[in-house]
């Protein structure tokens, strides 16, 4: 007689007891509809540009099929340390304070894991990209949110990071310019974070992965902030920029001890980042500026189109500066995130992600990405607003000037109002 | 100006007020700058990209290499002149290196390319030679990959 093995008991109650993802839903639901105009991707619409498809068939001729060293390509580090130094100044040693890693994802969950001891807590901003919570629970530590919000165009403060302190705390989490938001931070908020950083002793990890998609400012790197290089793990990667999502190729940099220890988690996990990533990223260095700015120039066009498109609609929307995500708030149609995603997608066949899969602060805002065609996005926008003329009744266009909802008078604030684009 | 300009080259149907959405500028400023261009002929035309093999067209079309003479003056800017005014000549561009002028040629069939060619071209003064090479099939055409395979393979939700 055999037992009968309960799968479910023998998974790790860690792993067990992180939520279910709360876009999972809808992609089960999405497979049922057809005809579904998709803004629920994060990713560009972009194929990766063909001179880095090109380079990495050429490296498959001529047999470039092996491991790579753990820390990957030196070429390639070489290259990212020279692209970090020359747009944000900052020296790091390609040879012990780089390592290429698998995507950010991986970078993020290495970093979590060689930083995090049992019980440690990990300030995190919300709305915030849906997988930095579990990674650090994965790793023994204990999230933390720091609820940023609408009026103060979801920038993290100085104020929210000081109050949320404890003697636990040791990592602060950035992750600007934002998904789901599409926020930026100012380089003021920052220099104010990184203060308290410094005097309260945080570790900072940086997901900086859509640094190069900001459109209104500049990006500002938070290891080239006073003191802050001596205690931030960077992170990014080729995956917006360059279009080069499904390639997994990005890199962490930092102390060298640390990008060490790092490492080590690295060896016996992953080994190396796959030697036709690395190529293909090497190659996007060195050659793939131009393209990369031709496909920035478009998502920005789309920004405002789509801006545009809300303010029509009557929907309010604070500015996104960064990334390609739109964050709408939906309140004013009397529905829940989850039940405006749901009844879109039912009724106009567009899909939305819930800004609560994004944290209890996402509540009663979808996220729209514009990486999407123009014209997917014109007939997005169009079905939108049937959804909502229908949810209202009546329609009302209001202006004013994005973060600042303390100066919407008071009759006007009853959820139909959008500010400008750039 | 540029940005209106690459807009329109790489979409012609593009209203001015799309245009302006798109680049956060006033519908009647884009309006008037479009028509400026076009008064000033730099905009010269709105045309549409038309993948005729999808219409099974036999239309048959040549790149005709030329050498000629130039001449004193004017270069050879008067024999290309006399070139690029008949109808089936599609396109016509100086170039550097073994011969001078590249000539597209279009016609409904290989004879009647060929016919225009040893009667128009070949034998026109200060021509003194021609190469004819037949297409056999377009691949590409202002940028745009003829049918074109790459689809949107994307997940439709990726957080």
């Amino acid at each position: 007689m055999t037992l009968k093995t309960n799968w479910a008991d023998m998974v790790n109650p860690t792993v067990r007891d992180i939520p279910p993802s709360g876009i999972r839903r809808f992609f089960d639901l999405v497979t049922e509809v057809k005809g579904v105009i998709s803004l629920g991707v994060g990713e560009p619409d972009f194929v990766t540009p063909w001179h880095i498809r090109e380079a990495c068939l050429y490296s498959l001729e001529k047999g470039y099929t092996m491991y790579t060293s753990n820390h990957g390509m030196l070429e390639l580090r070489e290259e990212i340390a020279r692209d970090i130094h020359n747009t944000y100044k900052v020296n790091y040693n390609p040879r012990n304070e780089i390592l290429i890693t698998t995507g950010v994802s991986e970078g993020l969950d290495l970093a979590m894991r060689t930083l995090l001891c049992r019980g440690d807590e990990v300030l995190i901003p919300e709305p915030s990209y849906v997988s930095y919570a579990p990674c650090a629970t994965l790793a023994g530590g204990k999230p933390v949110y720091l609820k940023t919000s609408v009026e103060n165009g979801f920038q993290l403060t100085a104020d929210l990071v000081e109050k949320a302190i404890t003697p636990r705390t040791k990592v602060l989490l950035l992750s600007y310019p934002n998904n789901p938001t599409g926020a930026t931070i100012d380089r003021k908020h920052l220099l104010e974070i990184a203060e308290i950083a410094v005097a309260r002793n945080l570790i900072v990890v940086s997901d900086e992965i859509y640094d190069k998609l900001t459109y209104v400012g500049e990006h500002t790197c938070v290891s080239s902030l006073p003191g802050m290089r001596e205690r931030t793990i960077l992170l990014n990667g080729f995956s917006k920029a360059y279009a080069m999502t499904g390639w997994r190729a990005g890199y962490a940099a930092g102390n060298s001890d640390f990008i060490s220890a790092m490492t080590k988690i690295h060896q016996y996990t992953m080994l190396c980042a796959p030697i036709t990533a690395q190529i293909a990223a090497l190659e996007a260095l060195r050659n793939g500026r131009s393209e990369m700015r031709k496909m920035i120039a478009q998502f920005n066009r789309r920004r405002r189109l789509v801006m545009d498109a809300l303010r029509e609609i009557g929907l309010p929307c604070f500015e996104p500066r960064g990334a390609f995500y739109a964050f709408p708030e939906i309140s004013s149609a009397g529905l829940t995130s989850d039940e405006f995603a749901k009844q879109l997608l039912k009724e106009e066949k567009v899909l939305v992600v819930p800004g609560n899969a994004f944290g209890e602060q996402g509540e009663g805002f979808v996220r729209c990405a514009y990486a999407a065609s123009e014209a997917d996005l014109n007939e997005a926008f169009r079905r939108i607003g049937s959804f909502i003329k229908r949810r209202l009744g009546r329609r009302k266009v209001l202006t004013f000037t994005i973060g600042k909802p303390e100066q919407i008078p008071e009759q006007t604030r009853e959820g139909l109002v959008v500010g400008s684009s750039q | 100006m540029k940005e209106i300009l690459e807009l329109l080259e790489s979409d012609a149907m593009l209203t001015p007020g799309r245009i302006a959405a798109m680049l956060g500028r006033d519908e009647e400023e884009v309006a008037g700058i479009i028509k400026e261009m076009e008064n000033n002929k730099t905009i010269m035309g709105y045309f549409t990209l038309v993948n005729w093999d999808k219409l099974g067209s036999e239309k048959v079309n040549a790149l005709i290499e030329v050498k000629i003479s130039p001449q004193r003056d004017v270069g050879f800017d008067a024999v290309a002149e006399r070139i690029y005014r008949f109808p089936e000549v599609r396109s016509v561009m100086l170039m550097s290196g073994a011969y001078d002028l590249a000539v597209m040629i279009e016609g409904d069939t290989m004879k009647e390319v060929a016919h225009f060619v040893s009667f128009k071209l070949a034998s026109m003064e200060y021509v003194l030679s021609t190469a004819t090479h037949f297409v056999l099939k377009t691949y590409k055409q202002h940028g745009t990959i003829l049918n074109d395979g790459e689809e949107d393979r994307r997940q439709v939700i990726v957080p």
